[in-house]
């Protein structure tokens, strides 16, 4: 650690060679963790949100119980859970080809996913809630059933009115790749990491850490605001 | 489980305390309440700053507030963990990194609290108050903020979970918080990770929950008082 | 007492007072009617400078109150102003509500203030409510209390900004009742009010305004019956209610 050297600050440090592959590498991964994640997220944060709105009690309380569950605990707990101890859960030769393989990013994936999901379900749930009950009503009289009502006229409807707080989980999901770095995934903050303590120098590649993430949420936000430009929520 | 818990509750409750530094659950606890107290002041400066009439400070303030909230949380601890021996001068410890650094995460977090909590008693009340000749300020302090201040109590009762979890980050630059101890727990006993992990979760599942329940009943209570005065 | 000269605003390219020329005189009731976003609200909010204005210059007992160096609490202080939303502090008792200001502003002691709190909502006819919190009132005691309270500040002043126009009808009386009595007391008013009863009533004069201008100015009693500008004579035919 640099205690007390003066900070010369030296950008070419980290915009070409060595380092700057280990951090560009970094960023691509934490891409893809954000973007798989988001793939398994989404679906299951519309199951869990149609089991907190089902009429039957047991279901509702299942998906408020995963959602209270999973929103208590810190995501780094959920980490360090699914990578240590998940895995001495599973049968024998399972488990020797998950460590062979890249359990990791396996476990980081399964802990964003669910981590995710809980909050966005959480969201398309006021969603659905703010779409009026004669909705559901209007479509039954048709002679849909219950889910194919919620499929067909109630999700599209939702859906629309939950993109933007979706989007600021999108956002939050972005930030949360960071925490995988505890389990040994080399994404972003990891490679950053590492770069520090082969260089000595922890300005220039945290510097560049920082203006990715920054980039990346600015793209996200913007996203966000053209997309309530675009699509404004049409009350009734 | 059982005999785990029997064996390792002090250590899981208070660290090495009192033959060492204070840990586990305790630290997570007395490390959140420190963080988010400090962090007041700022989150209210810094939400009032960005209400200000004044350009000069409001669009400053404001890149600060959306540059903090754009960025990780563990991005700010590495920051504070690297920098502020650089900038003071001497190492600062794990406690105290991780105490500046959710000072400042949070402070950010709560000055939006605070900015939406004054913008949401509407314009009617400040320019009442200007209208009968009191300063900007003096507006503020007899007018806005006891309104602002009781509306977002639930809102900082869930500050106050979401710092709990924050605190979790304290592991990755081995501050002896609550999720560090469990690991440690785990190095020791081995061949239980699955038992460990799962107590640290209900843990701070009960913690975190039990809080936000109150802030849930503070909200409930809140909505039940009579209306405001203005009419629709 | 008060003093438009040419004053103009605008939002934007949206004009909202074009060049507004006219006197108030000490003790004068004045009321200014007109259609909605005729400006009439945007002027009195002038007065006491809660609306800047882009040119002209408006004088209050001979001061510009846009000179560089006033003191905008000050002036404030010194016009009392009632909202059409009333805008009571909900935290603080009808009392407080009366002694805040004063005691704040340095002019009065807590006792003294006090006193002269419970003599106004006396004088209101709220005296057995001044421990109520604005939560407990209705409308029209809500909006005698905001009267209550910017009289508090003692000033030579009142503006009113539609102090009726969000009540419900059967409290609109009491409230009037209230504003009758500070006119025959000499106090300079200005009221923007659709209640044309009380304009005729109780004004000395009523000012017409439309689309950001002054077309009218005459003695209620010629407003009324004889209205000379065609956008004014529309005016009261629309706002008149039809024959039984």
């Amino acid at each position: 650690m640099t205690t007390g050297r003066r900070i010369v600050f030296d950008p070419s440090l980290v915009l070409s060679g060595p380092y700057r592959d280990l951090l560009v590498a970094g960023l691509l991964l934490s891409l893809e963790l954000a973007a798989i994640t988001l793939v398994f997220a989404l679906p299951l944060a519309i199951g869990v949100a149609l089991l907190r709105v089902a009429p039957l009690r047991p279901l509702r309380w299942l998906g408020a119980a995963y959602v209270e569950t999973i929103r208590n605990v810190p995501l780094l707990a959920h980490m360090l859970f699914w990578y240590f101890g998940a895995p001495e859960l599973l049968p024998e030769p399972l488990k020797r080809r998950l460590y062979e393989g890249n359990i990791e990013a396996i476990s980081a994936v399964i802990a964003l996913t669910l981590y995710t999901a809980a909050y966005m379900a959480e969201d398309i749930r006021s969603g659905l809630r703010a779409i009026a009950p004669v909705q559901l009503e209007a479509g039954r009289s048709l002679g849909l059933g219950y889910l194919a009502t919620v499929r067909l006229v109630l999700l599209p409807q939702a859906l629309r009115i939950t993109v933007p707080p979706l989007i600021s989980q999108t956002l939050n999901l972005w930030k949360n790749t960071s925490i995988a770095t505890v389990i040994g995934v080399g994404e972003l903050m990891y490679q950053a990491a590492q770069v520090e303590s082969a260089s000595f120098r922890s300005f220039e590649p945290f510097a560049f850490a920082t203006l990715s993430y920054l980039s990346v949420s600015l793209l996200i936000t913007g996203l966000a605001a053209w997309y309530q430009q675009r699509y404004p929520v049409r009350q009734f | 489980m059982r005999d785990l818990i029997d064996t390792y509750w002090v250590y899981f409750l208070v660290g090495q305390y009192p033959k060492g530094p204070l840990g586990g659950l305790a630290l997570t606890l007395l490390l959140s309440a420190l963080a988010l107290l400090l962090a007041l002041p700022l989150g209210l400066a810094l939400g009032l700053a960005r209400l200000s009439p004044w350009r000069a400070l409001r669009w400053p303030v404001s890149a600060l507030v959306f540059t903090v909230r754009a960025t990780p949380l563990l991005m700010v601890v590495f920051w504070a963990y690297f920098g502020l021996p650089a900038l003071t001068g001497y190492k600062s410890s794990q406690f105290g990194t991780m105490l500046v650094a959710l000072v400042v995460f949070d402070g950010a977090y709560l000055a939006e609290i605070v900015r939406a909590g004054v913008q949401g008693l509407g314009r009617g009340q400040m320019e009442a108050a200007r209208a009968l000749g009191l300063s900007h300020l003096q507006a503020l302090r007899h007018v806005i903020l006891p309104q602002a201040l009781r509306h977002m109590l639930p809102s900082l009762v869930n500050q106050f979970v979401s710092t709990i979890k924050e605190t979790s980050l304290g592991y990755i630059i081995g501050l002896s918080e609550v999720s560090f101890i469990a690991t440690q727990i785990n190095t020791q006993v081995f061949t239980k990770p699955a038992q460990v992990y799962l107590w640290l979760g209900v843990s701070y599942f009960l913690l975190c929950f039990g809080l936000s329940r109150l802030a849930y009943w503070m909200q409930g209570r809140g909505e039940r008082r009579p209306a405001t005065a203005s009419p629709a | 007492m008060i003093r438009f000269e040419r004053v103009s605003k605008w939002y934007g390219s949206d004009p909202a007072l074009v060049e507004i020329d006219e006197t108030i005189a000490q003790g004068e009731v004045v009321v200014i009617c007109g259609p909605s976003g005729s400006g009439k609200s945007t002027l009195l909010r002038t007065v006491n400078r809660l609306e800047p204005i882009q040119a002209g210059r408006i004088e209050i007992d001979g001061r510009d109150i846009h000179a560089p160096g006033t003191n905008v609490n000050e002036l404030r202080s010194r016009i009392g102003f009632v909202f059409q939303q009333f805008n009571l502090f909900p935290h603080l008792t009808a009392l407080q509500n009366c002694t805040l200001a004063p005691v704040q502003l340095g002019r009065l002691s807590r006792s003294q203030a006090i006193e002269q709190a419970r003599a106004l909502l006396e004088r209101v006819g709220l005296a057995h409510k001044a421990d109520a919190y604005p939560a407990e009132l209705s409308g029209g005691q809500q909006q005698r209390v905001a009267i209550a309270r910017a009289l508090a500040q003692q000033p030579p002043l009142m503006l009113f900004d539609e102090p009726t126009s969000a009540l419900d009808p059967e409290m609109v009386g009491e409230v009037l009742a209230v504003i009758r009595g500070l006119a025959k007391d000499g106090m300079t008013l200005i009221c923007v009010t659709h209640e044309m009863g009380f304009a005729r009533e109780v004004a000395d004069r009523v000012l017409f305004m439309d689309a950001g201008r002054i077309l009218e100015r005459a003695p209620p009693a010629e407003f009324f019956q004889r209205p000379q500008h065609p956008r004014a004579q529309q005016f009261l035919v629309d706002i008149r209610l039809p024959l039984p």
